[in-house]
């Protein structure tokens, strides 16, 4: 296998060293905070963080690049859709108007719009980049742990780490598939049109679901005869005490909820706004 | 019986050998108790197991043989719970597992007394390091951290795996991986081991390795040892008490190797003999239990001498066949999948037209590689692939696979259509060929692979054989001129490698070139022509398999090893041992293909 996508590697930074709880604390009020608020000065600052935590963490770019355009396109498709179905919700919001250029039927850009999808954009920009790093420096039975540690079931907590453990086969699995199926004339490069290649791509699929269900029942078969399950609580291997660098990033992450709630709040509106 | 077993944990160590060999000798304690046992499967209309009775006691090493489909993996299944707690059905007669009846259990209680190795150890690690695979048992325990790190070491260390402790599973070799799921399951206190078919998937060298492992637990620790296996002459390379044979759902032999091996049992529930006894019937020898049979060291052959000596003298070995106009050239291939770790170094070969090639090495040694890159799905760095006096260089992969056929090991990586006919079609589908032609062409393949009957079945209905049959028919159907199979006979028994081989073989007399790579001795010698064996991404042998697996530097380098009969030269004093492998495996050829 030549790149492993989305996968966990034993790098040595100080993101890498922290334990699995406090990454998974860091990620979660993170992304909390940046749903909620819409403040502009806040979504920037947080920005800037995580810019610079992705490269505290040296990350290589390729591990991530499919999976970062893929969301790309999405976040494209997000903004188009945003702008189709409600082309004046920026205006309802800030209740003030004023118009840039009148395009066509009743859609009208105006700068409250504009504002508006530039603070959405700015959230994906803060929510995609600590997303991503989390799932690329947490070893998986440490996210299980934590998730346990943090009151979720362990097998709900198991089950999600096995899946993330697996990725890389599934991809391996996914490899071999194709390259059988291009062999005997389902081709899935670009050089097929469309439409035939999304249903190539259906008839790759079902081989792959089944042996991934062959792969669950297996690795199922022998966690339970391993004795998995057995009792309410179980304890971890890997289970290690916090230590500096955890007080830090979650003190930290307190600091940057609390700022950004107060911030965003003290004007009693989630939204800020530049045209009052 | 739970005294006993504290007994056992009690005793310092260093002396579970002696207690081993008491509890061998002394009162036998019944651990395993079939009485009267029937199983059926819920989805099957039949029993799977009639009327078992079995028992095995404590300290005992005992082996359970049978073909596919016998019930013996259902007989392993009921000792370790998975039956009923897993796979339900209908149950008659009583089973005990140390004093218990099976139903009184959890699955997961029953796994403090039963340790369950099962096959193919890749798709069954859970953790990210071998410690943490090795503590899995020990987490679900809920045993506390300070006491599981110890327990983990220690058992790590009982396989002399403790230098491994922080590796990912998935990085190490076939032995090692076997080490840590050992270690996984003797890091509890499971005084039964039930080992699933260790040595599936296993090369010959790892699977000898395995075995004398078990064998050094088993004196070691005393526990009761239960092997399924249908290898049986590689299990018997150490000594075990007892060999179980299980045909059609009942057991048909309990007795030991020695005696096994003088009856004709093998040969009528389809288990491979070993190699030696092999050639000592070709010489007409008769084999009786005192002789001692069951290892080739300890066989008695002072009436067998004559006969073989005989034998030897009016068998000949076959001559190298010359090969005509190569129809495959590899000239001078690198590759590697990311820069600076090249898998392949200049490596070069000719397969000839009509030729039936293996390509061996261990695991990692680039032999997958090399079809890969033959088939287009990778490019080579350097050198060039010639098919026919044609450079394929600028051809993809679906103007290749009009010429050159692969057939992937997993079936189920290929079959992607519910219905057999339309797997077989697809390939003629999608290259728009008339639905009247591709009817033709999928029928005549289809007789031709045997599964003429089945032409309407759904594919989830098919035996796993019967699958690897339809990816080779979906493969044929192309007309390819070459085919690449990727370890054919891989999880099937005798009579099933036996089936697919002579098939292949048939194929290959009509004229189609094979490429087969494997580390299945047994296929080199019965039907390899010519033997490419790879190691560390270089070609370091090309010649015939009877010259190949004698050839000391090369088994050591490809994980292969020496054969019994080798051991069987030597100590009857027969022939030159090279020259009397070369003259067996002609002699074996001539009585498959006359």
């Amino acid at each position: 296998m030549s790149v492993k996508m989305l996968t966990y590697t034993n790098q040595n930074t100080p993101i890498h060293r922290l334990t699995g709880a406090s990454k998974l604390l860091f990620f979660v009020l993170w992304a909390l905070t940046a749903m909620i608020i819409y403040d502009t000065r806040c979504l920037l600052a947080m920005f800037v963080i995580a810019v610079v935590i992705f490269a505290v963490s040296r990350v290589p770019f390729k591990q991530y690049s499919f999976v970062l355009y893929l969301i790309l396109i999405f976040f494209g498709l997000n903004q188009i859709a945003i702008f189709l179905f409600s082309p004046l919700y920026g205006v309802e919001l800030y209740g003030t108007r004023h118009d840039i250029v009148h395009l066509f039927a009743w859609y009208t850009l105006t700068w409250e719009q504009l504002f508006y999808q530039f603070n959405v954009a700015l959230k994906y920009a803060v929510v995609v980049p600590i997303g991503l790093l989390f799932l690329l420096v947490t070893d998986p039975s440490e996210f299980a742990a934590s998730l346990n540690r943090i009151g979720v079931s362990y097998k709900v907590a198991y089950s999600v780490a096995i899946a993330l453990r697996y990725i890389p086969d599934i991809q391996q699995d996914f490899q071999n598939i194709s390259f059988s199926a291009q062999a005997r004339g389902i081709d899935i490069s670009r050089k097929e049109k469309f439409g035939k290649r999304l249903k190539n791509v259906v008839s790759i699929l079902l081989p792959l679901i089944l042996t991934s269900v062959e792969r669950i029942e297996k690795i199922s078969t022998a966690m339970e005869l391993r004795g998995f399950g057995r009792g309410k609580k179980r304890t971890w291997y890997r289970a290690r005490p916090l230590r500096k660098g955890d007080y830090i990033a979650i003190a930290m992450i307190l600091i940057i909820t609390v700022a950004c709630l107060v911030i965003t709040f003290a004007d009693g509106s989630r939204f800020y706004n530049i045209f009052k | 019986m739970e005294r006993i077993w504290q007994m056992y944990r009690d005793i310092p160590e260093g002396s579970g050998h002696v207690a081993a060999i008491e509890g061998r000798t002394g009162m036998k304690k019944p651990v395993i108790e079939f009485q009267n046992f029937s199983f059926q499967y819920r989805a099957q209309s039949e029993p799977t197991l009639h009327e078992v009775n079995l028992t095995i006691y404590e300290g005992e090493k005992v082996l359970i043989v049978g073909p596919s489909g016998s019930g013996k993996s259902t007989l392993a299944h009921c000792i370790n719970g998975l039956i009923p707690f897993m796979y339900e059905g209908e149950r008659s007669g009583t089973l005990r597992i140390a004093g218990e009846t099976i139903s009184d259990q959890g699955i997961t209680l029953l796994s403090d007394e039963v340790g369950t190795v099962m096959q193919d150890p890749d798709g069954q690690f859970v953790g990210l390091t071998v410690a943490e695979d090795i503590a899995f048992k020990l987490e679900n325990d809920a045993v506390p951290q300070a006491d599981m790190i110890k327990r983990v070491f220690e058992a790590a260390d009982t396989v002399e795996f403790t230098d491994f402790l922080e590796a990912s599973p998935h990085s190490l070799s076939g032995g090692q991986k076997q080490k840590t799921t050992l270690a996984g399951v003797l890091v509890s206190d499971a005084d039964i081991l039930l080992f699933d078919e260790p040595l599936a998937s296993l090369d010959p060298h790892t699977g000898q390795m395995t075995v004398e492992l078990i064998d050094r637990i088993h004196r070691e620790t005393g526990k009761t040892i239960v092997i399924i296996e249908h290898r049986l002459e590689e299990v018997l390379e150490r000594p075990v008490d007892r060999v179980i044979v299980v045909n059609e759902g009942r057991i048909v032999g309990d007795m030991t190797p020695d005696e096994l091996l003088c009856t004709d049992l093998l040969r009528t529930t389809g288990i491979r003999e070993p190699l030696y006894l092999n050639a000592l019937h070709y010489a007409g020898c008769k084999i009786t239990a005192a002789m001692q049979p069951g290892h080739i060291d300890s066989i008695q052959l002072d009436n067998c001498i004559q006969p073989l000596q005989q034998w030897y003298n009016c068998v000949h070995q076959d001559e190298l066949p010359v090969s005509e106009h190569p129809v495959l050239e590899v000239e001078h291939v690198s590759f590697g999948y990311e820069a600076g770790k090249p898998i392949l170094h200049d490596v070069s070969f000719q397969i000839g037209k009509g030729e039936i090639v293996c390509i061996a090495g261990r695991n990692g040694a680039g032999k997958s590689t090399i079809s890969k890159l033959i088939c287009g799905f990778y490019r080579p760095s350097a050198g060039r692939i010639v098919f026919n006096g044609r450079d394929l260089s600028g051809d993809t992969i679906k103007e290749r696979a009009e010429h050159i056929g692969f057939v992937m090991q997993n079936p189920n990586h290929m079959l992607s259509k519910p219905l057999l006919y339309d797997e077989v079609a697809l390939g003629l589908r999608t290259r728009g060929v008339h639905e009247d032609t591709i009817r033709e062409r999928v029928h005549e393949v289809l007789k031709v692979c045997g599964l003429y009957p089945f032409r309407s079945w759904p594919i989830s209905a098919l035996s796993y054989g019967q699958k690897k049959r339809v990816t080779i028919a979906s493969i044929l159907v192309l007309e390819p001129e070459i085919m690449i199979l990727d370890e054919p006979t891989a999880g099937q028994d005798f009579r099933h490698y036996n089936e697919m081989m002579e098939f292949l073989n048939q194929l290959n007399r009509q004229g189609m070139t094979i490429i087969m790579i494997t580390h299945d001795m047994h296929l080199m010698m019965e039907y390899g022509q010519r033997a490419v064996v790879m190691a560390d991404g270089k070609k370091i042998a090309d010649d015939c398999p009877s010259r190949v697996l004698v050839q000391p530097d090369t088994i050591a380098a490809a994980n292969l090893k020496q054969t019994s009969l080798h051991a069987l030269a030597v100590k009857s004093g027969v022939g030159e041992p090279n020259e009397f492998v070369g003259r067996f495996i002609a002699y074996d050829r001539g009585l498959r293909h006359p």
